[in-house]
C-alpha cells in the first residue's frame, strides 16, 4: 500500500434525463494514492452498495485508455487535470489528502444525459455512418503493396486515427463543438491515397450530419486539443476546413 | 455423440479452396429473406456483420457498449500476423501454419490452422484498403516486427494500437452497412438467452441495458462473437465488461464447450499492486523484441536495478532458450517468470515481478527509435507505476489475458447446435493449448471477413427462410426465465457486493486453475467453487431495479455465469492428465521442467456437454489427427 488520502467527493447524481440532478457529497477515507480514479469510484460504489444505496453509474470498460468509454468532468476539466490522459489512467497520486473533487458528466446538447455520469454519445456513430469509411467490399482489395503510401502522410493519418471517440473534445468546448472528433476521421482518411477517392463526399456528408446532431460551431478555443487524451491536434480541424472548402466548391460529379 | 469436425478431404493446401466450391450459395435476391443475428462487435463480430450485410442478408448486430467501436479488440496492442513474406526472411503460409500448430502445443485442428494462415494475407490487403494506417517504411511499403514463437518478422502493426486500428476499420465497414440499411445495430443490449426451436438456433433474448426490457429477436442463424472468459479470474487484462454469458447460456442450451482449461497467461503485464485493483494492464509482447528479461542472481540484492552489474544479473530466458531468447512463446515465458519468483528471485515490493530492461536497446538504437516503437506503452507504464521505463527497467509479471477454449465448432465454425455459429475468441478452434502473439487479431478477422460469409451461406441455403413468430412458446419461456433470474438477483439483498464475491472466485481460480495446476488444487477448487456460488445466491447485494440502467445487475448476471464456468474449467483441467501449452499440470513435466504432453491419451479436443445444474458434464472427444505436422516435444532452445 502506498500513501493514503481522505477525500470529499461531490458527484452529480441524476436518475434519468427527465428528473432533476444535483451534486451529492460523499466522504471517502483511506484511498490509496496508487489507485486509479475509477478504482476510487469503485471504492465509493462498494460503500454505497453495502448501505443498500444505488452506486454512481459511470461508463468504463478497458481501463487502459483506449476504449473511449470513460470520461467525466473533474474539477471543471474533462478527464481531469492530467494532459493526454483518460480518466481511467488518471491516478489518485495527482490529488492531495483532504481535496474536494467535483465530478460531473459531459455536458453538451448533443450528448443527452442518461443517468448520473452516463451520457448518450450515439451522435458520434451517426456522424461516422454518414461517411467515416472507405467504401470497399470484403475480398475486393488489391495487394497491400499495390499502392505505396508516403510514410510521413501515413504517420499523420495515424496521429488522427488514434481518436478514441470519448467525447472529451465536445465536453471541453465552450460551444459543444465536435469539430475535433469529425476532423480526426476526415483527416485520417484524407491523408491516405485509399481515402482520397471519396474524400469530397465524405467531408460534406459528415459535416452535414455533425450540424444536424446539434453540435456547436468551432471558434478556435483549442480546449478540445487540450482535453484530448490522445493529443489530437487542432491542425486536423484546419485540414478538414480545407477539405470541406474544396469539396463544396467542386461541381457535383467532378 | 460422435463429433464430426467436417474437415474436407484432400491435401491440406486445397481443402478450403475445394470446400468453397462445394458449399452451397444463396441467390443474391434471396439473401434478404434470411435474418442473421450477430452478437458482439469486436473484430470477429463487426467484420462478419459488415460482410454479411454487404452480401445482402438481413443482419442485426448487438453489443453491450454504447457503440460497437468499444469492443475489447480495441485494446490489442502489438500487431497482426500475416504470411506475406514481405521481409524475404523465409516466411510462408506453411511456416505460419507450422508455427501456430507447434505454438499451440499440438492441440489444435490442423486444417483450420492452415486455412487461418492462408487467409492471413487477404486480411492485410483488406485492412489497408479500408485505410488502416499500418506502420510503413520510407519507401511507402509496410513495416513488420517479430513476435514470440516465430523466427521471422511477420507482424504488421499500427504503433502500439493495432487492435484499435483494425477494429475501427471493421467498425467503419459496419457503419457503412448500417447506413446502407442492410445491418440494424442494437447497442446497449446484452444477450441473456439463446433460443433453440426444433433443434435449431433460432434467436436470442436480450436485455435492453437502458430500460431493462427483455427483447426477443428471431432469426435463421445466430453468430456469437462475444469474446473469451478471462474475467473468471477477476483480475485480467480483459475489459471490465468482457464476459462469458452469451457462450455460457448457449452451452446450457446444448452447445458443447471445448477445452475450457486452456487459458493464456500473458508474460508481460504490469504487476498487481493493491487489493482495490480492478484490472491488470498488458505491456505488449512486442516489447520483447527489444527488452531483455532478467532478475538479480542474488535474491536479496538490495541494489537499485541500474546499479546491478551484468555479472550479477540472470537473463534466464536467453540462458535457457538461446535460439528464441526473450521471444519464446507466452506460456513458456510466463511459467519461467513464475519459477523465478517462486524461487524467491522476484523483484519489487511484492517480490512478484521480473525486470524487462531496455537499457541495451536504447544504447544501441537511441531513445528516439524506442520511443517511436513503443512510446504509448512506455507512457502507459509511467502513468500506472509512476516510474520512467526509459531510465530504469520495467517490472512485469504474468496475467490472465486470453482463453483458447470456447464453444466447440466444426470446420464451418458452426457449433453442434445447427444454426449456431461461433467466431473469434468465443470459439475454441485455432490456437490449441497456447495462442501465439499477434494471432488473435488474425483469427477474429479471418473468421468474420472470410469464413463465416461462406459457411453461413452454405447453412442458410439448406434451410428455408421461415417467419417464426416471436410469440413462439420457446421465446416466451426464455423471456420469462431471464426476467425471473433478474428478479431473483435483485431480491437477495444480502451483505456482499458482486465485486467482492467475484474477487474471491478470481483468487481461487488464479491459485488453483492458473499458471500451474495439480490434482489436489483442482479437487479443492471443485469443492470450493460451489460453496462460493451458494454464498453468491444467498448473500449478494444488488441494488436498484430491473427497469433502469443498472450496472450492478449487469455485473451480477455475468458473475453468476462465471461461477458455473469456473467449475467446468477445473473439471476439464483435472481430467486432462498431461501438460500442454497454457495447461501446466505439475505432475506432468520433463526433467527440465517443460510441459509433457501425453499424445497417446490426450490428442483430442475435449468438448463438454451440459447436463443440468449439479450434474457432471459429459465429455465428447474430437480426436486430433496430424497428417502434415508431426507432434514432437516443443523446443525453443
Amino acid at each position: 500500500m502506498g500513501k493514503t488520502m481522505n477525500l470529499t467527493l461531490k458527484v452529480w447524481r441524476q436518475k434519468n434525463a427527465q428528473s432533476e440532478g444535483r451534486l451529492e457529497t460523499y466522504a471517502l477515507q483511506g484511498v490509496d494514492a496508487d489507485a486509479s480514479f475509477l478504482e476510487m469510484l469503485d471504492i465509493l460504489n462498494t460503500q454505497l452498495e453495502k448501505r443498500g444505496e444505488e452506486p454512481v453509474a459511470f461508463e468504463h470498460d478497458c481501463r487502459e485508455g483506449i476504449c473511449g468509454c470513460c470520461g467525466a468532468v473533474v474539477n471543471g476539466q474533462a478527464h481531469g487535470p492530467l494532459r493526454e490522459t483518460t480518466l481511467c489512467q488518471l491516478h489518485m497520486r495527482h490529488f492531495n489528502d483532504g481535496d474536494t473533487i467535483v465530478i460531473e458528466p459531459w455536458r453538451s446538447r448533443a450528448f443527452p444525459l442518461i443517468k448520473d455520469l452516463v451520457v448518450d454519445r450515439s451522435a458520434f456513430d451517426r456522424v461516422i455512418r454518414a461517411g467515416g469509411y472507405i467504401t470497399v467490399r470484403t475480398g475486393s482489395a488489391p495487394d497491400a503493396h499495390a499502392i505505396p503510401v508516403d510514410k510521413e502522410e501515413a504517420d499523420v493519418a495515424m496521429d488522427a486515427a488514434q481518436c478514441i471517440g470519448c467525447g472529451a473534445c465536445v465536453a471541453a468546448c465552450p460551444n459543444g463543438s465536435a469539430m475535433l472528433f469529425v476532423a480526426a476521421k476526415v483527416s485520417h482518411l484524407a491523408h491516405l491515397p485509399q481515402g482520397r477517392v471519396e474524400a469530397n463526399r465524405r467531408v460534406l456528408n459528415m459535416v452535414a450530419q455533425m450540424d444536424r446532431e446539434g453540435f456547436g460551431n468551432c471558434s478556435n478555443h483549442y480546449e478540445c486539443e487540450a482535453a484530448c487524451p490522445k493529443a489530437i491536434s487542432v491542425e486536423h480541424i484546419a485540414k478538414m476546413n480545407r477539405e470541406h472548402l474544396r469539396a463544396a466548391l467542386k461541381p457535383a460529379g467532378s | 455423440m460422435r463429433l464430426d469436425s467436417k474437415v474436407p478431404a484432400g491435401p491440406i493446401e486445397q481443402k478450403w479452396t475445394q470446400h468453397k466450391f462445394e458449399m452451397k450459395l444463396v441467390n443474391p435476391a434471396n439473401r434478404r429473406k434470411y435474418t442473421v443475428l450477430v452478437v458482439g462487435t469486436g473484430l470477429a463480430g463487426a467484420s462478419a456483420a459488415a460482410t454479411l450485410g454487404e452480401l445482402g442478408y438481413n443482419v442485426k448486430a448487438f453489443c453491450i457498449q454504447d457503440t460497437p467501436r468499444r469492443a475489447h479488440s480495441i485494446a490489442a496492442q502489438g500487431g497482426i500476423n500475416a504470411a506475406k513474406n514481405y521481409q524475404n526472411d523465409g516466411d510462408s503460409i506453411y511456416r505460419l501454419f507450422y508455427d501456430t500448430v507447434k505454438g499451440g502445443d499440438y492441440r489444435s485442428r490442423e486444417a483450420s490452422v492452415y486455412r487461418l494462415a492462408e487467409l492471413s494475407v487477404d486480411i492485410i490487403d483488406q485492412c489497408v484498403a479500408q485505410g488502416v494506417p499500418f506502420a510503413r517504411e520510407y519507401g511507402g511499403l509496410l513495416d513488420n516486427r517479430s513476435f514470440g514463437g516465430a523466427q521471422v518478422s511477420r507482424t504488421f502493426y499500427a504503433r502500439g494500437q493495432t487492435g484499435q486500428q483494425l477494429l475501427l476499420g471493421a467498425y467503419s465497414a459496419l457503419m457503412k452497412e448500417v447506413q446502407n440499411g442492410s445491418v440494424t445495430m442494437y447497442p446497449r443490449r446484452e444477450m441473456l438467452e439463446l433460443v433453440v426451436v426444433d433443434g435449431r438456433a433460432r434467436g436470442i433474448v436480450v436485455r435492453n441495458l437502458l430500460t431493462g426490457a427483455f427483447e426477443s429477436h428471431v432469426a435463421d442463424a445466430v453468430l456469437l462473437a462475444t469474446g473469451g472468459y478471462g474475467n473468471v479470474y477477476y483480475l485480467s487484462t480483459n475489459a471490465k465488461a468482457s464476459n462469458a454469458t452469451a457462450i455460457w447460456r448457449a452451452h446450457r442450451k446444448g452447445a458443447f464447450f471445448a477445452n475450457p482449461c486452456f487459458t493464456q497467461i500473458h508474460p508481460t503485464c504490469i504487476p498487481v499492486h493493491g487489493d482495490y485493483q480492478s484490472k491488470l494492464t498488458l505491456m505488449s509482447e512486442s516489447l520483447r523484441n527489444d527488452g531483455r528479461i532478467w532478475v538479480p542472481k542474488d535474491p536479496d540484492d538490495p541494489r537499485h536495478p541500474n546499479d546491478i552489474p551484468e555479472e550479477d544479473r540472470s537473463y534466464y530466458l536467453e540462458e535457457t532458450y538461446p535460439a528464441f531468447g526473450n521471444l519464446v512463446p507466452r506460456d513458456v515465458a510466463s511459467r519461467k517468470a513464475k519459477d523465478q519468483c517462486d524461487k524467491g528471485r522476484g523483484v519489487g515490493s511484492t517480490r512478484m515481478a521480473v525486470y524487462l530492461d531496455f537499457r541495451d536497446a536504447i544504447e544501441r538504437l537511441g531513445r528516439e527509435t524506442i520511443e517511436a516503437r513503443y512510446g504509448n506503452l512506455f507512457q502507459m507504464y509511467q502513468r500506472i507505476v509512476d516510474e520512467d521505463p526509459y531510465t530504469q527497467p520495467m517490472m512485469i509479471y504474468p496475467a490472465v489475458h486470453y482463453t483458447m477454449g470456447g464453444l466447440w465448432v466444426d470446420y464451418n465454425l458452426m457449433s453442434n447446435l445447427p444454426g449456431l455459429f461461433v467466431a473469434g475468441e468465443a470459439n475454441f478452434s485455432d490456437h490449441g493449448a497456447n495462442r501465439l502473439g499477434a494471432s488473435a487479431l488474425m483469427q477474429g478477422l479471418a473468421d468474420g471477413y472470410f469464413i463465416i460469409p461462406y459457411t453461413m451461406a452454405d447453412y442458410l441455403a439448406r434451410v428455408q427462410p421461415d417467419r417464426l413468430d416471436g410469440n413462439h412458446p420457446e421465446f416466451r419461456a426464455a423471456e420469462k426465465a431471464v426476467a425471473e433470474r433478474a428478479h431473483r438477483l435483485l431480491s437477495i439483498r444480502g451483505k456482499r457486493t458482486v465485486d467482492e464475491i467475484h474477487r474471491e472466485l478470481g483468487l481461487l481460480a488464479w491459485d488453483k486453475i492458473g499458471m500451474s495446476r495439480n490434482r489436489r488444487g483442482l479437487e479443492e477448487a471443485l469443492s470450493e467453487i460451489p460453496a462460493i456460488r451458494e454464498e453468491f445466491w444467498k448473500n449478494v447485494v444488488v441494488t436498484g431495479k430491473n427497469e433502469d440502467l443498472n450496472q450492478s445487475l449487469e455485473k451480477a448476471g455475468r458473475v453468476a455465469d462465471f461461477l458455473e464456468l469456473a467449475e467446468l474449467m477445473a473439471f476439464d483441467a483435472l481430467h486432462r492428465e498431461e501438460s500442454c501449452g497454457g495447461h501446466f499440470r505439475e505432475e506432468y513435466q520433463t526433467p527440465e521442467g517443460e510441459a509433457q504432453r501425453d499424445d497417446e491419451r490426450f490428442a483430442y479436443a475435449a468438448a463438454w456437454e451440459h447436463q443440468g445444474d449439479g450434474q457432471a458434464a459429459v465429455l465428447h472427444r474430437e480426436e486430433l489427427t496430424f497428417e502434415v505436422v508431426t507432434p514432437t516435444q516443443r523446443s525453443y532452445k
